[in-house]
């Protein structure tokens, strides 16, 4: 079977077409065409809506025409078109879900309505091979700790405030770092030539996590670096008496949020009994929360399962993905259905695809 | 599961000397438990053990877990100063990381709560329903309800002691038979499940801390509800009564269930209707 998937609640635009062979259930699927394009705001800004849905609409045909080409297939051949129906950003989401009735009405085809959650998690799962773990799912706008039970992915801790993803990239905005390819790469590279920890607010509750009084202390941190200052009255390493870089900052604030997302992790872990951890979402591509994540892992007898920036990051492939399950499992949508919607937890899926 | 993780950790002193070799029982979320005696030897003891986690950076891990060992001891002392059912406190090592508890007999909620709940699917498939089935049926229910308003009244009195304790989970409350129930008599039943009759006693402090505020408190009755919801969905319909007996067990209890309202739409993305 075939589903053609639309993406677009945050800045990336992207297209998959995926494959599911006949007969198998949880057997490899195939991927004909990931197609993402990226609105990139300049540095010191961050996306805003207007500008990032006017991205999409004039990328999406594009796009879908580049896919449909790769994937050597006709319109007639898809089963169904998948969409993205939130959570996300209103106006990018709107762009790209009139896109998709669009599609469908000219091609005849059924639409499916995706949770970009459940579709973060259910490509994870199938690219990775892991079967029933415990998932991070950390972006720009999410921070949750998932296990799947009894027809749902619940979710056992999440960000009370801003999502992780959002600290960093509003950090590198303080910091003035380039928005290409992402601002959270950008600090991930300037981290590794930190040296110094500095004090930052530790704020895990039970399994939730609180990020946006991080976000305000290392900005203040930043204000005591920063270059206006004369050379004397900077920041300093008391020990060395070494001056704190930028690196240095960014270092630390990788250092604490990513040690508390570890830490949620871990305690969801314990609960549920479990020790296999999925990462998913965009910051699960950094390299130095993966190798915590599998640290953390491997003392408990398990390990990690992460993919890379093609899965990470938003794609159309895991909306196509997680709506042809859906599609398989019987689920289908009203035109007058087809909205999109802000505000859509993960728990709020019935997964009548898994046992 | 794989025991691998075993040979990971070396005891801090002076345990690593012990002639016997101390074998964890769990792996919690972030420490090792380990059954041990302590000041006597017939004084039996729970060893909790922080290790240092090679996750986090070395200055951050010493700093969080002297901090947390340090609270974890205050804070069960204050409790059993005040009458909370909770472990008394044997020994403690802030610098190396652990804290020697009085041994809790009985088995979690948690396990207690999964006996329950596959016995009445039990109950579900033999349809046949015989009469006494579900009297039996019944009757346990009444046993999760009066646990639950059990378990309200010891958060309640935790509370009132000026305590929370920041990850209240099924896993974190242990059933302790009374030396009267059949459970308590015979040392057999040490490690299995609690009886849903068996006393409430509150482990596990190491996120806890020192508070009065409502927030904090309603934060506690959230955590422990969400356990209820991802792990017992069975059992959280009864989760009103816990809260009616926590509203009842101590002045400004019922501004704190009025709080956790708040509380419960505060995760993000959550709906704000209904």
């Amino acid at each position: 079977m075939l589903a053609l998937g639309l993406e677009g609640s945050a800045n990336k635009l992207g297209i998959g077409i995926i494959h599911h062979p006949p007969s198998s259930k949880t057997g490899p699927v195939n991927i004909l065409a990931n197609l993402r394009h990226t609105f990139v705001s300049p540095p010191g800004e961050g996306f805003l809506p207007k500008d990032t849905a006017k991205h999409h609409r004039s990328w999406i045909v594009r796009l879908v025409k580049q896919a449909m080409r790769q994937a050597g297939i006709r319109p007639e051949d898809l089963d169904c078109i998948c969409y993205t129906k939130g959570p996300g950003m209103g106006a990018p989401l709107q762009s790209v879900a009139i896109a998709a009735r669009t599609l469908a009405l000219l091609w005849e085809k059924e639409l499916i309505g995706v949770n970009h959650c459940v579709g973060h998690i259910e490509m994870g799962r199938s690219i990775t091979g892991a079967e029933n773990p415990v998932v991070l799912y950390v972006s720009g706008g999410n921070t949750q700790v998932i296990a799947y039970s009894s027809n749902r992915y619940r979710i056992f801790g999440e960000a009370l405030d801003i999502a992780v993803g959002n600290c960093l990239d509003r950090f590198a905005r303080t910091l003035n770092i380039s928005n290409d390819p992402a601002p959270g790469y950008n600090i991930e590279q300037l981290a590794k030539k930190g040296k110094h920890l500095l004090d930052l607010p530790y704020a895990v509750k039970g399994m939730d996590a609180s990020f946006s009084g991080i976000l305000a202390s290392v900005d203040i941190l930043a204000a005591q670096i920063s270059e206006e200052l004369p050379e004397g009255k900077r920041l300093r390493e008391p020990e060395s008496g070494e001056v704190i870089t930028p690196a240095d900052l960014c270092f630390t604030l990788q250092e604490t949020v990513f040690a508390m997302l570890v830490e949620i992790t871990e305690r969801a872990m314990a609960h549920v009994g479990s020790s296999q951890v999925l990462i998913v979402g965009g910051v699960g591509c950094n390299e130095r929360l993966q190798e915590m994540m599998g640290m953390m892992a491997r003392d408990r007898g398990g390990s990690v399962y992460a993919t890379d920036e093609r899965f990470c990051i938003d794609n159309g492939i895991m909306i196509a993905h997680a709506g042809l399950l859906a599609y398989k499992s019987g689920v289908r949508m009203n035109f007058e259905e087809s909205t999109c919607t802000q505000r859509f937890r993960t728990d709020a899926v019935y997964v009548g695809w898994r046992e | 599961m794989s025991q691998a993780w075993l040979v990971l950790h070396t005891l801090p002193a002076p345990f690593f000397t012990s002639s016997t070799p101390l074998m964890p029982i769990t792996q919690g979320a972030e420490a090792l438990l380990f059954k041990t005696s302590l000041i006597t030897t017939d004084t039996p003891a729970a060893l909790k053990y922080r290790p240092p986690k090679p996750y986090r950076h070395p200055i951050l891990d010493k700093k969080l877990t002297k901090q947390r060992i340090l609270a974890e001891a205050r804070v069960l002392v204050k409790c059993a100063r005040e009458g909370v059912p909770v472990p008394r406190v044997l020994a403690v090592g802030w610098e190396e990381g652990w804290v020697g508890v009085e041994w809790i007999r009985g088995g979690t909620l948690r396990g207690a709560l999964n006996e329950w709940e596959s016995k009445r699917m039990g109950t579900y498939i033999g349809k046949s329903a015989h009469e006494d089935g579900g009297e039996e049926a019944e009757e346990a229910e009444e046993a999760v309800k009066d646990l639950m308003s059990r378990i309200g009244i010891a958060v309640g009195r935790l509370h009132q002691a000026g305590v929370v304790h920041g990850d209240l989970t099924t896993s974190n409350i242990m059933l302790r038979p009374t030396t009267q129930s059949p459970s308590g008599e015979s040392q057999e039943h040490e490690q299995s499940n609690g009886s849903l009759k068996d006393e409430v006693v509150l482990i596990d402090f190491g996120l806890a801390a020192q508070s009065v505020q409502d927030e904090d408190r309603a934060v506690d009755l959230y955590v422990l509800e969400r356990a209820f919801g991802a792990t017992h969905p069975k059992a959280e319909p009864f989760f009103g009564d816990l809260l009616r007996a926590y509203g009842d067990s101590f002045k400004g209890a019922k501004v704190v269930v009025k709080r956790l309202e708040e509380v419960r739409l505060r995760g993000r993305k959550k709906s704000m209707i209904g």
